[in-house]
């Protein structure tokens, strides 16, 4: 499963790598964010897009999220 | 506020709140715009001595502070930076000159839009036509690189930096101008703009609402949740146009506006291409300048010093229309552009993509 860390980009950096994590891997993606802005951009993305989503708060990193995505 | 409804209430409200501070006495479809408020600010302080453009403009420090304020609140506010400084200082520089040629930044084209103002027709076409070429970089992994996290104080000083400002616009000593004649003079009572800026402020930083980002995400993404913000400015800014009997529909005569259309479209573009590349709209930066984003910061200083070369080197178009001057630095800052855009593609990406599970890790 592809792994994709996006901490520290800026807008839209954290869509489109996952954009292109998906074109290598369509079924199933991991994207690391650290701000709510990247987390929501990447929501929203994978949502449009077909993707049940499940995201979790690292302990201990303010505003850092796993995304876990899997196609619908 | 993360939905459709959010940001078309967002949009409602800076349509509206910036045809009603043109009702208290900002100039005609400049309620807010962030480039010229910016270079008044920076007038004021004297770094330029255009004297027609020099007032501390309340909307900026209130859109800051409200910002800050709801980010802290929110437990979002997050000092980082590292990210191409000098780089995006020149991004923010030239941001500045495309949006002094054709006088207005992304926000101001919008209320332009929504005050009948045709010629920001021309700067729209630019501004989508800079903003697709920007795609283009992006999607062949053109990046400023990443951010890393700072002291806390480093983030802390530019909300105080505006409080600081604050003080100075209510004290006004000597060393600080203030524009008695022209655009800079032409200003709402100071608490309304204050007030306005806050709401402003605190809205914009939930929704992220970003001009550039409407665009840019509707194409890239067929995401249409940012470009719902922009129109829904355009519609508002309208009808409180019509209702306060500001609009005026037409190209010749348009208040602090010339009608020269290839360097409206030229100055839009590079003000496109720009704020793409910085990742969002001089707008956007401001209120990321404010939730901590050093980087952020450091685009609004480029901003400010790009506003004083503007003026200081008659660079800024006037309603007569472009100077020499300034076509000349329009040319030279696409061709900065697009060497910062071409040096920054980062070639191994896709090929990091294929190879491997790790994506994106350094």
């Amino acid at each position: 499963m592809a792994q994709i860390d996006t901490r520290g980009m800026s807008c839209p950096q954290p869509v489109l790598m996952t954009k292109k994590a998906l074109e290598v891997n369509s079924t199933e993606v991991t994207v690391l964010v650290d701000s709510k802005t990247a987390k929501s951009n990447v929501e929203r993305y994978l949502n449009l897009t077909g993707y049940t989503i499940n995201t979790i708060e690292r302990d201990g990193e303010a505003n850092t999220f796993e995304i876990s995505a899997k196609k619908k | 506020m993360d939905s459709k409804k959010g940001i078309i209430f967002t949009g409602a409200v800076i349509g509206i709140l910036a045809v009603v501070l043109v009702r208290f006495g900002n100039p005609v479809n400049m309620g807010i715009c962030i480039a010229c408020f910016i270079r008044d600010t920076t007038g004021a302080l004297g770094l330029h001595r255009a004297e027609v453009v020099q007032y501390i403009r309340p909307e900026i420090i209130g859109i800051v502070l409200g910002a800050f304020l709801i980010s802290v609140a929110k437990k979002e506010f997050d000092v980082r930076g590292g990210s191409s400084p000098f780089l995006r200082f020149m991004l923010g520089f030239v941001v500045m000159l495309g949006a002094l040629m054709f006088l207005g930044c992304p926000l101001r084209m919008v209320l332009r839009l929504g005050g009948g103002d045709l010629n920001a027709l021309f700067g729209l076409a630019g501004f989508a036509a800079g903003i697709i070429v920007g795609i283009i970089f992006l999607k062949n992994g053109f990046s400023l690189k990443r951010t890393y996290k700072l002291s806390k104080l480093e983030g802390y000083l530019f909300p105080l930096f505006n409080a600081g400002l604050y003080i100075l616009l209510l004290t006004a000593p000597a060393f600080i101008f203030f524009s008695t004649k022209g655009p800079g003079a032409g200003h709402a009572p100071v608490w309304i703009a204050l007030a306005a800026g806050l709401i402003v402020g605190v809205l914009v930083q939930r929704t992220r609402l970003c001009m550039v980002g409407g665009i840019r995400d509707a194409i890239l993404f067929k995401d249409t949740y940012l470009i719902l913000g922009f129109i829904s400015i355009i519609v508002f800014a309208s009808l409180g146009n019509l209702y306060f009997g500001f609009y005026k529909l037409g190209f010749a005569g348009q208040s602090v506006a010339h009608a020269d259309g290839v360097w409206n479209f030229l100055g839009m573009a590079l003000a496109g291409w720009g704020s793409v590349l910085l990742g969002g709209c001089p707008l956007r930066q401001l209120i990321l300048a404010a939730e901590g984003n050093v980087d952020s910061v450091i685009t609004v200083l480029g901003m400010s010093a790009g506003a004083a070369f503007a003026h200081n080197f008659s660079l800024a178009a006037s309603a007569q229309g472009p100077s020499p001057n300034g076509k000349i630095a329009v040319l030279i800052s696409f061709a900065l552009t697009l060497m910062i855009a071409y040096f920054n593609l980062e070639r191994d990406v896709k090929a990091t993509v294929q190879g491997g599970v790790k994506i994106g890790a350094n």
